[in-house]
């Protein structure tokens, strides 16, 4: 260790691989429909393409995390979007490079992706 | 590198351990890999999460959920239930976990409400075999800082103003400790640390080395270049092998990141370090006895002074703090004396940790703020008494110190307080006993344990508490008579008052205190000639 940049670098790095376990539910949470629906109709590498994103874009603060069946099976893979103070958004026929985009406009930008939300699909 | 969306936290101190959690890793590690789940969820052992009770302990994140006494068969269903379709196995969650069928995430569990965690801040949080961990949590800040920023001076004043005191049993401001250490004339000194717990029930030292075995190396190293030293030494136990094992993890990872070793931070402070390992005799926690046991001789106390600060470890300046005291002082650098003064009483500041023992229903390991009453600690950190059996006292101390009754629960823990009521805060084992104890075998059990380990140097410890330990039995096998009481009394004040070192000086306090608060049942014993409680005498508690 020649100085205190280099330790501070290093920190930084592990604290995202640690956060999961601090700081709960102050961020921004992102839970991906994981039940038997979900999974064939693709939910898993949409999960993966969101993972793959926050690592990427450093957000150290968003947890992706999976539950049971939705409800609308026919709409899968969904998933959903809670912003601290802000309403839930739905997110339906994800794909993973819908799922990038929507990483990127709403959860890093803060603009909905009206166009794939479960109300434009209805 | 990747990131995670759920860890897994398997706790992996030795109660766990010993209730097969190692086992269960490997089931997880196995399934999750089986299943293709390995690149999203993450599996990792810590240090002990504290509620030794309901191990083995698993905690899964992003939830917090608190899963306790896992058996091998229920890891799938945790898999399969939680980790893939996302619904918390609810059977499973420790019952404090789970109320009003509203699961509750494990910062929000009674037994963790009270407590204040700093010298087992990443205990059960971090892999304690992983130094990026400890880093990510601010590790080594506190030693890049000194380093690159404060003088040795500065480094002991702000131990000095944080009031910290030796967290062995002893309570010495550690402050002036280092300060005398420092202001020792030398060419050579040395940091030790003392890791030789041995108190019946107390197993802090230990969890602070499995859980967080960086602290101590970080404290050691700050205290090296306080005092001007390049070489520290941990004294452990050979009995605590998981402790052993991953402090030796710990240092290799330091000296691989150049944490340990030369011109650490690229000043021109060098330090590095070793373990020695103990035999597992309790005198030598006292430190010149342990000072003996690593320079190879027979581990015997001689008499102070001269102090190890002037003459310890091959006769040359020796600074010797037992771990929790370690474990504080990174915190204190990176925050300040200001803050850790914030917390407990105006004498004693900061937390202690105290290993929960005994007839409490959450056997553990728990961290609290200093002030914090005996009663908030058994009954609401600790639960309370099993099976609605009454209190009945409370021992500190371990074998040096004494028993506490219901009189002075509401008492507020801290060195002074502890001393006032007749005991003494010890290193942080805490017997709890309920109605049906007798305390006249309680003391012949502690009284067993001292005489088994008084190394024989001098008479009054060797021959005294052999005596002592005698007439106990006596009395306990029902063939006591009234003058051995007092018989007692006089010994165990002969033998506080002429021997040599720490553990013959206090080895008569469990009897003192017991036939001070419970003279009735020794004479109870004499005059009915037998015990009037009515289960067998303990072997082990």
């Amino acid at each position: 260790m020649k100085s205190l940049e280099e330790l501070k670098k290093i920190r930084e790095e592990s604290l995202k691989k640690i956060n999961l376990r601090k700081d709960r539910g102050e961020g921004t949470r992102i839970v991906v429909g994981m039940a038997t629906c979900g999974i064939s109709a693709g939910a898993r590498p949409v999960l993966m393409s969101l993972l793959e994103e926050a690592d990427k874009r450093n957000l150290g603060d968003v947890q992706v995390t999976q539950t049971g069946c939705i409800g609308v099976c026919r709409l899968e893979p969904i998933f959903e979007v809670y912003k601290p103070g802000e309403e839930k958004v739905t997110y339906v026929n994800m794909t993973p490079e819908k799922a990038r985009k929507v990483m990127a406009e709403h959860i890093v930008n803060g603009n909905v992706v009206t166009e794939y939300t479960i109300g434009a699909a209805e | 590198m990747n990131i995670y969306r759920s860890h897994v936290l398997i706790c992996g101190g030795t109660g766990c351990t010993s209730s097969k959690s190692d086992k269960l890793q490997e089931k997880f590690e196995k399934l999750l890999v089986e299943k293709e789940l390995d690149k999203e969820v993450k599996v990792v052992r810590t240090g002990c999460f504290g509620l030794c009770e309901a191990g083995p302990i698993i905690i899964v994140y992003p939830e917090g959920s608190f899963y306790s006494q896992v058996k091998i068969d229920d890891v799938e269903e945790i898999i399969e239930e939680h980790l893939l379709k996302g619904r918390i196995v609810k059977r499973l969650l420790f019952k404090d976990a789970i109320v009003e069928d509203i699961v509750k995430s494990v910062d929000e569990v009674d037994f963790y409400k009270k407590q204040k965690r700093i010298a087992l801040k990443n205990c059960g949080v971090i892999n304690p075999e992983d130094i990026d961990e400890y880093i990510a949590l601010d590790g080594y800040l506190a030693l890049g800082k000194a380093l690159t920023e404060m003088t040795p001076e500065e480094v002991i004043e702000t131990v000095k103003d944080s009031g910290l005191r030796g967290r062995g049993g002893g309570g010495f401001p550690t402050g002036l400790k280092w300060g005398f250490t420092a202001k020792a004339e030398g060419n050579q000194k040395y940091v030790l640390c003392n890791a030789d717990e041995g108190d019946p029930g107390a197993f802090m030292d230990r969890s602070i080395l499995e859980g967080d075995p960086h602290s101590v190396i970080e404290a050691m190293a700050l205290a090296g270049y306080a005092i001007g030293s390049n070489q520290g030494y941990v004294y452990i136990r050979a009995e605590y092998p998981i402790a052993v094992e991953r402090l030796q993890i710990a240092i290799n990872q330091a000296r691989e990141k150049g944490l340990l070793g030369k011109n650490i931070f690229g000043s021109d402070f060098d330090f590095d370090m070793e373990i020695r390992l103990g035999a597992g005799a309790f005198v030598c926690g006292e430190e010149t006895a342990l000072i003996a046991s690593i320079e190879g001789e027979r581990g015997m106390p001689r008499n102070k002074p001269p102090y190890p600060a002037n003459k310890g470890l091959w006769q040359k300046p020796t600074l010797i703090n037992n771990v929790e005291t370690y474990a504080n002082v990174a915190q204190i650098i990176l925050h300040g004396a200001d803050w850790f003064k914030e917390m407990g009483t105006e004498k004693s500041p900061g937390t202690k940790v105290f290993a929960l023992g005994g007839k409490i229903n959450n056997t553990g390991l728990i961290e609290i703020p200093m002030g914090t009453t005996l009663r908030e600690v058994i009954y609401e950190v600790g639960g309370g008494i099993p099976n609605g059996k009454k209190f009945k006292a409370v021992q500190t101390g371990g074998p040096s110190g004494g028993c506490i009754t219901s009189e002075s629960l509401d008492t507020p823990i801290d060195f002074d307080s502890l001393t006032s009521i007749g005991s003494m805060m010890g290193s942080g084992g805490m017997i709890v006993m309920d109605e049906d104890d007798c305390m006249v075998d309680i003391a012949r059990f502690f009284l067993d344990f001292t005489v088994e380990e008084s190394c024989g140097k001098c008479p009054p410890c060797r021959i005294g508490t052999k005596r002592m330990l005698e007439i106990l039995e006596k009395i306990t096998s029902g063939k006591g008579e009234p003058e051995d009481l007092d018989r007692l009394e006089r010994l165990a004040e002969n033998i506080k008052v002429s021997s040599l070192c720490g553990l013959g000086q206090t080895a008569p306090n469990p009897v003192l205190s017991t036939l001070k608060h419970f003279r009735h049942e020794y004479e109870a014993h004499v005059n009915e000639k037998r015990c009037p409680f009515p289960h067998l005498r303990i072997n082990s508690i």
